[in-house]
């Protein structure tokens, strides 16, 4: 059995769509927006967590840090709590502040850290214990509708 | 009139035992194809030689398509993206389209009417001139040596062609949309990139590749096997081919996005 020309051209064939795989993989796809090799856990707990995914972003001064790995509704406080992975090579203290925030007017939502004052840095599996809710329109909607309604009171 | 009411009724029965026992045919040979498939493997060069005629014979067609139907959905994209000032989420919209649905499913068409006719077309030829008969005067099994490679060829073909599909598109609605329309070129790919999902869109859309690659090179080498040994029979079951296996591709489309996108 020799080499023959067509193999040349099956082998180009199979590299070239191998080759596009791998563009799909990491130029259009998020393979190569963080790699989840060296990163530590952090829990959170939050009373609201509005319309969080897992896979969303975790962001600190708008640079992606990490990633939501598991999000679980805790029987025992009624609160959610979520899994996020967070890259070894960004430390935070340990009185950081998490928070639900949105990405423009109706984007995605991901979690904020605000980081604190704390000498002492978070440690794989730490909880984060300062956290913020997702603000949920509805409740925002009633909120601003009961404060109007105060402030005609008042003024009659 | 009450017999003629009987005959259709007959008709009506003939056709559908006829219909049942072609696919249990269909099966049967189907499964022989998996069963005999060593052949295909220990000489590989025959697998080789299928991979060449269906996949690398096939690239211009995909590649000039991919190119085109990228570029147009940059343009429609565009066209209603920008009514909403959104027009950074072009990238999104042309990726995910491609990645998830009309990579594969246009691939596969496109392989259907340019791999799966010339497939059964040539087996219905060799069955028509007896070739295969001959195979098996010689203790060759038609299948192990004609239909396995040819049915590998065109599974492994397959998805490679549905990536490199989504890829030249993806690269079209960027002529398109950044150097043509100029859409901001860092949203465009960060908004794609934000969206596309490794695991959820793109490894689905290979999965949905080989799936329809299993279904349109098993459909053809069925078609070309079963073909009557006639020219007509051949002209046939060449139509056949295209017809079946381009309905089979959309619909296998439907219940693979059902399965797959149903979480989201």
């Amino acid at each position: 059995m020799s080499r023959t020309t067509m193999d040349l051209w099956v082998g180009a064939f199979v590299v070239a769509g191998m080759a596009a795989l791998l563009v799909l993989a990491f130029k259009v796809g998020n393979l190569g927006t963080f790699n989840q090799k060296d990163t530590y856990t952090l829990i959170a707990e939050f009373d609201n967590i509005g319309g969080l995914k897992v896979r969303a972003p975790v962001k600190s001064a708008g640079v992606v840090v990490g990633r939501i790995s598991d999000i679980q509704f805790d029987n025992a406080s009624f609160r959610a709590r979520v899994t996020f992975n967070v890259d070894k090579r960004y430390q935070f203290p340990k009185d950081t502040f998490a928070k639900i925030l949105t990405a423009g007017l109706l984007g995605e939502q991901y979690i904020g850290l605000d980081p604190g004052g704390d000498p002492d840095n978070f440690k794989n599996g730490d909880k984060v214990t300062k956290t913020q809710p997702a603000v949920v329109l509805e409740n925002l909607i009633g909120q601003f509708l009961y404060s109007k309604a105060a402030d005609g009171d008042a003024k009659k | 009139m009450l017999e003629r009411s009987i005959a259709a009724v007959r008709g009506i029965g003939h056709r559908v035992v006829d219909g049942v026992w072609r696919l249990g045919y269909a099966a049967r040979f189907f499964l022989a194809t998996i069963l005999h498939s060593g052949v295909s493997f220990r000489r590989f060069q025959l697998t080789i030689k299928e991979i060449y005629f269906s996949g690398v014979l096939s690239l211009i067609i995909i590649l000039v398509s991919g190119l085109f139907v990228g570029m147009v959905l940059g343009l429609q994209g565009y066209q209603t993206l920008q009514k909403y000032g959104s027009e950074s989420a072009l990238g999104t919209l042309v990726a995910l389209s491609l990645v998830r649905e009309l990579g594969p499913v246009l691939a596969a068409l496109l392989f259907a009417s340019r791999a799966g006719s010339a497939i059964t077309a040539e087996i219905g030829l060799m069955k028509a001139t007896e070739q295969l008969s001959a195979m098996e005067m010689m203790a060759v099994d038609p299948i192990a040596r004609v239909v396995a490679p040819r049915f590998w060829g065109g599974v492994i073909s397959m998805p490679l062609l549905a990536a490199m599909f989504s890829a030249i598109g993806v690269f079209g609605g960027y002529l398109v949309g950044v150097v043509l329309i100029g859409v901001d070129e860092g949203q465009f790919w960060a908004q794609m990139q934000a969206a596309v999902d490794f695991r959820e869109d793109i490894i689905n859309g290979v999965i949905k590749s080989v799936v329809f690659g299993v279904a349109v090179t098993a459909i053809a080498l069925f078609e070309g096997y079963d073909a009557p040994p006639t020219a007509e029979g051949v002209s046939h079951a060449t139509t056949r081919t295209v017809v079946t296996s381009s309905l089979a591709v959309l619909a296998l489309d439907f219940m693979l996005t059902a399965f797959m996108f149903q979480g989201i």
